[in-house]
């Protein structure tokens, strides 16, 4: 863990604030190159091991990342730096393969069409090298398994007749029918495999095992499992369960329990539907398992609540085992009040202790432990708070951000407007309060100062940029020039399990950083 | 080499398809893997056809699939039972893919083969293998690993035996949650092999260690499997070490652990003797019937009548039954659905008084319950009461119940009332079902959905059978043959259908003199459905009648049909001339 170094070196206090460094972008964009709907990624997931990344997009494609610099990781550091190494390590991925997870769909029975969209994608356990993963869209969830096979080339055939073999040619020989080899047989052929067809006992010399040749591998990604058809709203979560048999799925008003290995059946553990819908005033938002208490699990609400579950209590969970919600300030409600307290996304700390959450104006984690409030609230983008009027305007403020904690649980990250995300330190004492844009100079917005930027000399060429983009409008900047811009928006972003680095969507680009 | 001759061009195209693109092709060729063997010979089998399928290992799951289950008979085509161990490569890697169907094939094909191989061959081949497995870096080879040992272990020498206890006592504590379900799921077949010494010690701490697990479904396994341990101990050790855990797990906090100890609770007792079951089990089973979550009192109800049997009428009558009658009125409909299931196989058990002052009333209140599952299911299980209580107590409170259901507005339930009227008939006896029954069954088949209307007819059928000819004549055939002029031809439909199944049943002279002159009436009819259906009728009335009245009334008739503007009509029609024409020569 090189970038752990700094951490464990650090006498106790809070640790230091993190120098996040440029490491890679895929799919960066050119100047003046439009992005295509399609290609805007949706989903981002990091493996357990942290050797892989995932990305979906709205084109239902996933594509697979594999870390590179990980073969040699149990090499001391001297004598990596003797192997020329560059010093300052870090995770470094390359594409890895691709495939087309879903298609668009039309839903004959209610004259719906369901999206390609991937909403959400989790890593299953690794076997045999495999690589299994379940991704979804808003109605069908789907199993894959992506390993290396063999090309086979096969030669020594039987019937071959464009293969001359040894000594003797079998093409001379045989007649012209013969040569359909491994194709279609002639009818009558089959005629003498009766079972009592008898062979001489030292059987017959003249057949041959195919030979393969070649051990060139590709990947191959094969749908294993279709589970679909268990929900009547939109899926917004998978989440596995540690005991790696089972999974839930999460839609507006519904949980669903699964088994991996059975598609046709579901539990429903969680159902929010009142019996008449106009008594509606709640949705799930998101839900997860615990990491590691296979029978606890986390759903979020639209209105500003974490509810906890124990499987273990009934088989419906209607009932939560604790409750999580920040009680209003008096006096600061709003007509945006309710709205801005939808939680977007909840994820458990690695450890199963914290939870966090993320709303629309803030980060919040919570100790499972204490259900009194939050342990820490951090302001993503307060400066926006007089603007939510606008926000709402033009639909904004319903934007659904992810939120993501390092693998040690003493930094929280979370996205923001004009392709900007920001990491919190959260453990005791820190101040630590960074802001980054997803592009190849991450820390130029450093200054988080909302009212006048620094211009220098890149950002003016960035905002040039945007204009290409964005078109003459420019909606996103005011006359100050304070540049925010709701339509590049980074909703999605992913902590690396183990070290300080973190992957990140902007638009089609998949930007990632290092500390 | 010489060249394939004309005779062997099959079995070549065969070997080659083994590698053919299509995965149907390859899946045939595996599936005719014993062919190829033979063609091959023994020993190429060995040396070339079973190092060839090893290989194999990275094809699709459906292909993995067959071999795995070819090669578990594969035992003559390699030359007997001495060459067995060369059939345990392939098998071996079958054993780690990711696929849990094909290791669960491959593991199975495995048992097969080892437990025919001689003792040497075991210890050569067989127990280094499932050491290999155990140790394997991947989890399926350990999961596959587990369902071994069974068959290792009795031909082991002493100092192995311990080691393969000591791998299994490991894979019970493995990392992986799917290892230690295998290892649980696995354990009684296991220890059914293993000495009773070690089974008080090692067997026991296995055990001990899955029903500790975090993991809630380990610790479901090792209850599933519980019962099959518990008989394997001597009786006290069974309640020295056994029933603790036992009691323990009927209070665990994991609604899922306590529902499967209400499943297998029963078994239990009969591992445990009666005397703790007095004390321990009755105490433990009476909870999990008054349990907090529906799942585990369904669980508990529908074991009650098997726990009821185990215990004497005086126990169950002070402990169980108390708790029958709270279940009775629960709030889960599917509990009192269970109850209903097996509570009427309690009577046998409890004697008349009991079950005339006790159980009675709850029949009842089953029988009034507001969800048809419930009344159908008591009244599916009738016949259990009656020997015990006799008909004419319950036919007072049956009867409103039964024609409740009968007239249910969900056809379903209609459907499944009228399945067990012949069931009631038989019980309930001619001159009861004439009075109250009967006119439902004619209802019925005037029904507006079609599934009831085929039922009843069906239902008339069986009556007829119940009762006999004479009784039929009386009470079923004339109001039959009065609906033949329903005004709608759907329903003329149905008593065609009837008359055709009553037919055979009522014999030559009956359908002669009643059932054919209705019939032929009907080929008059201004429907032509209803006409090709009476060329249908007639048709299967062929056989049943003599030959003379085939050829003096159905021919006719037939004949006039079978010249129907209709196209159907004629069709059939000249179908069944056909089979005229056949019995006649014939």
């Amino acid at each position: 863990m090189n970038g752990g170094d700094e951490v464990a070196a650090a006498p106790a206090g809070p640790p230091q604030s993190l120098d996040w460094k440029f490491s890679q972008v895929f799919g960066e964009r050119t100047a003046g190159e439009e992005v295509q709907e399609v290609d805007i990624i949706s989903a981002i997931e990091f493996d357990k091991t942290g050797d892989h990344l995932a990305t979906g997009d709205r084109g239902g494609r996933v594509v697979l990342f594999e870390r590179t610099d990980t073969k040699d990781h149990g090499v001391p550091r001297r004598d990596l730096e003797r192997m020329e190494y560059p010093i300052g390590r870090h995770p470094e991925f390359r594409y890895k393969t691709e495939f087309q997870s879903h298609e668009p769909e039309f839903d004959y029975l209610k004259s719906l069409e369901i999206e390609e969209k991937i909403n959400k994608i989790r890593w299953c356990q690794t076997a045999n090298g495999a690589l299994f993963l379940l991704s979804t869209n808003d109605k069908t969830i789907k199993f894959w398994k992506v390993q290396e096979k063999k090309v086979k080339k096969i030669s020594d055939m039987n019937l071959d007749p464009s293969k001359a073999v040894g000594n003797g040619s079998i093409a001379s020989s045989s007649t012209p029918k013969l040569c359909l080899a491994n194709g279609g047989s002639p009818d009558r052929s089959y005629n003498y495999l009766g079972n009592d067809f008898s062979f001489p006992p030292g059987g017959l010399p003249s057949l041959r095992l195919p030979v393969v040749t070649s051990q060139e591998t590709n990947l191959v990604a094969r749908c294993r499992r279709v589970y679909a058809h268990a929900h009547d709203y939109h899926i917004n979560s998978v989440s596995n369960n540690s005991d790696g048999e089972t999974f839930i799925s999460a839609d507006d008003l519904r949980i669903n329990l699964w088994n991996l290995e059975i598609s046709n059946q579901s539990f429903n553990i969680v159902d929010v539907k009142p019996a008449n819908m106009e008594d509606l005033t709640e949705v799930i938002t998101s839900a997860e398992f615990h990491p590691t208490h296979c029978n606890t699990l986390a759903y979020s609400s639209s209105k500003g609540s974490i509810r906890v579950i124990d499987l273990r209590q009934s088989a419906l969970c209607d009932s939560h085992a604790k409750l999580f919600e920040e009680p209003e300030a008096p006096g600061s409600r709003s007509f945006f009040t309710e709205i801005i307290a939808s939680i977007s996304d909840i994820k458990f700390a690695r450890d199963g202790r914290y939870i966090l959450s993320r709303d629309y104006m803030t980060l919040k984690l919570w100790d499972i432990n204490m259900d009194s409030g939050p342990v820490a609230t951090f302001q993503v983008h307060e400066y926006l708070r007089p603007k939510l009027c606008d926000l709402y305007e033009n639909d904004s403020i319903f934007d659904k951000f992810e939120c993501c904690l390092s693998g040690d649980g003493l930094r929280v990250a979370t996205g923001s407007y004009s392709n900007l995300f920001r990491v919190f330190g959260c453990a005791p004492g820190s101040t630590e309060a960074t802001t980054l844009e997803a592009s190849k100079n991450p820390m130029r917005r450093q200054v988080q100062t909302p009212s006048r930027p620094s211009r220098s000399l890149s950002s003016i060429t960035r905002v040039v940029r945007r204009e290409l983009i964005t078109g003459a409008e420019n909606p996103g900047v005011d006359a100050n020039g304070n540049a925010f811009d709701f339509t590049t928006k980074l909703l999605h972003l992913a902590w690396h399990p183990t070290e300080n680095s973190i992957a990140c969507a902007a638009a089609n680009s998949l930007y990632m950083y290092y500390a | 080499m010489s060249m394939i001759e004309e005779p062997l061009y099959p079995i070549a195209v065969l070997i080659d398809e083994l590698k053919n693109e299509d995965i149907q092709l390859r899946l045939n060729s595996i599936r005719r893997l014993s062919t190829i063997a033979r063609a091959l010979g023994e020993e190429r089998t060995r040396k070339e056809l079973i190092p060839f399928l090893s290989e194999n290992n990275d094809d699709d799951d459906e292909v993995l699939l067959a071999m795995a289950e070819e090669l578990g008979v594969f035992i003559p085509y390699v030359g007997g039972v001495e060459f067995a161990n060369v059939l345990l490569p392939p098998l071996e890697t079958l054993c780690t893919v990711e696929e849990t169907c094909v290791r669960d094939k491959a593991v199975e094909s495995l048992c097969r083969i080892g437990a025919q191989m001689r003792e040497q061959d075991l210890v050569e081949y067989f127990i280094p293998l499932v050491k290999r497995l155990a140790a394997g870096e991947w989890f399926t080879a350990r999961v596959s690993s587990c369902g071994l040992f069974h068959i290792a272990y009795p031909s082991a020498l002493e100092a192995l035996k311990t080691e393969l206890r000591a791998i299994y006592s490991q894979l019970c504590q493995d990392d992986m949650p799917m290892v230690r379900r295998s290892a649980a799921t696995n354990l009684g077949k296991f220890a059914a092999t293993v000495e009773a010494p070690h089974l008080k010690v090692d067997i026991m701490s296995m055990f001990d260690d899955l029903t500790h697990d975090d993991q809630d479904s380990v610790r479901l396994l090792a209850v599933e499997g519980c019962a099959a341990l518990g008989k394997l101990l001597e009786p006290q050790d069974c309640v020295a070490h056994f029933l603790p855990v036992i009691v323990n797990f009927s209070q665990d906090k994991s609604w899922r652990v306590r529902y499967m100890v209400a499943n297998q609770l029963y078994e239990l007792c009969e591992a445990v003797g009666p005397e703790p079951t007095r004390s321990e089990l009755v105490p433990a089973y009476v909870r999990l019937l008054r349990d907090n979550e529906a799942e585990v009192r369904i669980a508990a109800a529908g074991k009650v009548t098997k726990f009821c049997r185990i215990l004497n009428p005086e126990l169950a009558i002070q402990h169980i039954l108390p708790c029958v009658k709270e279940l009775s009125t629960d709030s889960s409909q599917h509990v009192r659905s269970a109850l209903a299931s097996v509570i009427m196989g309690m009577a046998p058990v409890l004697g008349k008084d009991a079950t005339i002052e006790q159980l009675l009333p709850i029949f009842l209140s089953l029988l009034k319950d507001e969800f048809p599952d419930v009344r159908l299911n008591i009244i599916s299980k009738l016949d259990q009461v009656n020997q015990v209580i006799g008909i004419d107590l319950l036919s007072q409170s049956l009867l409103p119940a039964i024609v409740e259901l009968a007239e249910d507005r969900h056809w379903r339930v209609r459907l499944a009332i009228i399945e067990y009227i012949p069931l009631l008939a038989s019980q309930l006896g001619v001159g009861f079902f004439d009075d109250k029954l009967g006119a439902l069954c004619m209802q019925w088949l005037k029904d507006k959905v079609y599934s009831i209307r085929d039922a009843a007819a069906n239902n008339v059928k069986r009556l007829a059978e119940e009762f006999g000819p004479d009784w039929a004549m009386q009470h079923i055939v004339p109001q039959v043959l009065d609906m033949i002029n329903n005004p709608h031809y759907l329903y003329r439909m149905t008593i065609l259908h009837a008359i055709s199944l009553l037919a055979p049943v009522m014999g030559s002279d009956i359908t002669c003199s009643k059932l054919l002159p209705v019939v032929i009436n009907a080929s008059k009819d201004r429907v032509p459905n209803i006409k090709f259906n009476v060329a249908k009728v007639l048709q299967s009335l062929i056989p049943i009648v003599d030959q003379s009245v085939v050829e003096k009334t159905i021919r006719p008739c037939l004949v006039e049909l079978s010249e129907d503007p209709d196209v159907d009509v004629r069709f059939f029609a000249t179908q069944a001339l056909e089979s005229c024409n056949q019995v006649m020569m014939s």
